[in-house]
């Protein structure tokens, strides 16, 4: 996005200075991408000013009259969701990352190369699958089938210490619960965070890699010394754009989930902490007057944790970027 | 090359036109039809039946209204009705503003809101009568027991978390003989905001008060319940998991599970479209309202002989004078239709509601015959 509205400004000056003959096929283009550029920041910059603009009546106004709040602190409403949009995100996260890096090692640097190809193919395809298609899997069918296992979960582990906090009973009935939302979500953003990290694999110099085997490394040796390190600044920046899916995915979490406005870190019972984006898709229908400004602005708590995200992401590529090339 | 590009940005501009022209044509409807009392409309000839008129409100009647709209403009090619799903609270506001020419609305406007003048309006006066009626039914997924018999108490603990069990005793006896299970009952209710949830609550609130103490509104009041979204949610769970129990529009209701008869005034009445009807029939009108403002004080607690408790009763509601005549003369024409034998059917077809009876609707009728349209 930065480069295509960079680059043409820096080279236009010295072209400039020394007069070299602009043909109108450079003007049309140098205009259009950068009004192209123009244009992403206006976009950002109207959805911002509308959020904080429709939030005010929310966040300023009387609490008591909301039909939503009724009386209820605005911040004490919206705590539960961020809570539960972060939780589930984070969880989808902790089962994605090791499964993604699993594959774009498998495909940079085990798998045979035709292979290599169909399945990198595969989980490209793997994106195109829309996330409605993911809810309706999710809520007709993996949850059902996850829900014996849940059973046996909180059976087994559920009564240990510790892991009790996170696995006890009672089981839900459904098996719509947050780790059914998470395991959904994890599958949702394999594909960004595969790509990403194959990536970087694949640019790893092959000088380090050759250097390690002939140093005597055996070949996990060799991804651990050179690919692993060398990588670290794209895989952190997959995870962030994963996690950034995550956090803002509506459908999938909105059919899935069985979410109230609670704070709990129980992963297998009825009660499940609900995410924002699910809840302003769930009451946004019947809604009206200041209840919508109160939904408009836990929207606005939505951007500002996914910006905040993709900020990080961006930042920690740019430090490793002569590094990376993933950026 | 340079095609290409040029072609690329052309196809682009051409979309982006299409989307703006597309937002424009949609946007003119809506206010077109609310706002322009004169104008297209104002060509008609006198009773005839061509204009727009637009309307808001109960996303519960959005099914219905659009299989009524369809039938209704195909019998009467010169007249556009749109109706917006924008819930009752929009609805109400928007009708108040003069917005919307019509409204489709879950509860009448209190006495107390009538005096505050409605904007589109010519007088004061208001037309508000219930054709829209759906049941809300309880039901089970219990493998090999089709209906259980529960009274108001029960339905209220079950749904409260008190009582738990399937086999537990408040259950049991009011089924003898019926072998009920020894597992966990699992309540499920919507996870999104909905008339449904609201016409449950208030049956809870009204029948079983000491048992049933959450505030009344169109969301769950307890937190930590098991969830699922629309209609389809609910039903979907109760089709697929054993030992839930849940309540959703009576139409929707999955083909395995079973039914709760509720107990009312001694007697367990399953749901049916007749009983569901005769809940309004046995109710009072509301007291302090004019003749053609039909508005019943449904009350729960007091359904008798036979009445199926659990209903929502949604209401069609216009201006008994508006500016225009010809406006005037669509909506009565359109009302006539819905409240009309016919109009109940597509209703019952495609929604699922509970026809109104013939004693209804002579009154409805009645009521609808008071819009001016001189």
């Amino acid at each position: 996005m930065s480069t295509t509205e960079k680059a043409p400004a820096r080279q236009a000056p010295p072209e400039g200075s020394i007069k070299a003959k602009k043909r109108p096929g450079d003007l049309a283009f140098s205009g259009s991408s950068l009004g192209a550029g123009i244009i992403i920041l206006i976009v950002l910059a109207a959805t911002a000013v509308f959020l904080v603009v429709q939030s005010i009546p929310a966040i300023a106004g009387d609490a008591d009259t909301n039909p939503i709040l009724g009386g209820e602190n605005f911040w004490s409403y919206a705590l539960p969701f961020l809570f539960g949009t972060l939780w589930s995100a984070l969880l989808a996260l902790a089962i994605a990352s090791p499964i993604a890096i699993g594959i774009a090692l498998f495909i940079s640097h085990y798998a045979p190369r035709r292979l290599a190809a169909v399945l990198g193919y595969i989980i490209d395809l793997l994106a195109a699958v829309p996330s409605v298609v993911f809810g309706l899997w999710g809520a007709l069918f993996f949850s059902g089938f996850l829900q014996p296992f849940f059973a046996t979960l909180t059976d087994t582990i559920g009564t240990w210490p510790i892991l009790n906090l996170f696995f006890s009973g009672p089981v839900s009935a459904t098996g719509r619960t947050v780790l059914t939302a998470a395991l959904v979500l994890s599958v949702m953003i394999l594909p960004i965070m595969t790509a990403i990290c194959r990536e970087v694999f694949l640019q790893t110099p092959k000088l380090h890699e050759e250097a390690a085997l002939a140093l005597g490394a055996t070949r996990w040796e060799m991804i651990r010394m050179a690919v692993l390190p060398f990588a670290r600044g794209g895989m952190v920046s997959g995870a962030m754009l994963g996690l950034g899916r995550a956090l803002g995915e509506t459908m999938a979490v909105t059919m899935v989930l069985s979410g109230s406005p609670i704070v709990a870190f129980q992963l297998l019972q009825s009660g499940n902490p609900q995410s924002i984006a699910a809840n302003i898709a769930l009451h946004f229908p019947e809604a009206f007057d200041t209840g919508v400004n109160t939904l408009i602005a836990t929207g606005l708590i939505l951007f500002i944790v996914t910006f905040a995200v993709n900020a990080v992401a961006r930042w920690i590529v740019n430090r490793r970027a002569e590094f990376s090339g993933a950026n | 090359m340079k095609l290409t590009r040029l072609s690329g940005i052309a196809a682009l501009g051409a979309v982006a036109a299409l989307t703006l022209a597309g937002c424009a044509a949609n946007e003119d409807t809506t206010p077109a039809s609310s706002s322009a009392p004169e104008g297209s409309s104002s060509e008609a000839p006198a009773g005839g039946a061509t204009g727009t008129i637009g309307a808001t409100g109960a996303s519960s009647q959005a099914a219905a209204q659009a299989a009524l709209v369809a039938t209704f403009q195909g019998k009467n090619p010169g007249v556009t009705v749109n109706y917006e799903s924008t819930g009752s609270g929009a609805g109400r506001d928007n009708f108040l503003a003069g917005a919307s020419d019509f409204i489709g609305s879950d509860r009448a406007y209190h006495v107390e809101e009538l005096s505050a003048g409605f904007k589109g309006c010519a007088t004061d006066s208001i037309v508000e009568v219930p054709t829209y009626i759906s049941p809300v039914a309880v039901a089970f997924n219990l493998p090999g027991i089709d209906t259980l018999n529960m009274d108001a108490a029960t339905i209220a603990g079950i749904f409260a978390g008190e009582i738990t069990q399937w086999n537990d005793e408040a259950i049991a006896s009011q089924n003898e003989g019926v072998e009920l299970p020894d597992s966990a009952i699992t309540p499920v209710n919507r996870s999104d905001a909905s008339g449904t949830t609201e016409t449950f609550v208030s049956y809870l609130s009204a029948t079983a008060g000491d048992v049933w103490t959450y505030e009344v509104g169109d969301e769950w009041p307890i937190d930590g319940t098991e969830r699922a979204q629309g209609t389809q949610g609910i039903a979907q769970v109760l089709g697929s998991s054993e030992g839930t129990i849940g309540y959703l529009d009576a139409s929707q209701i999955p083909a395995d599970a079973g039914q709760v008869a509720v107990g009312v005034d001694g007697e367990y009445v399953p749901y049916s479209a007749e009983a569901a009807s005769k809940l309004i029939e046995n109710s009072p009108l509301e007291e302090g309202r004019e003749p053609q403002d039909l508005v019943f004080a449904v009350d729960p607690a007091s359904a008798s002989d036979g009445a199926y408790p659990i209903a929502l009763v949604s209401y069609l509601i216009s201006c008994t004078e508006y500016e225009d005549a010809t406006k005037a003369q669509l909506v009565k024409d359109y009302f006539t239709f819905v409240a009309s034998a016919e109009g109940q059917e597509i209703s019952a077809a495609e929604a699922g509601s509970a026809p109104i009876s013939d004693a209804l609707r002579e009154q409805v009728s009645a009521a609808i015959d008071a819009i001016v349209t001189e």
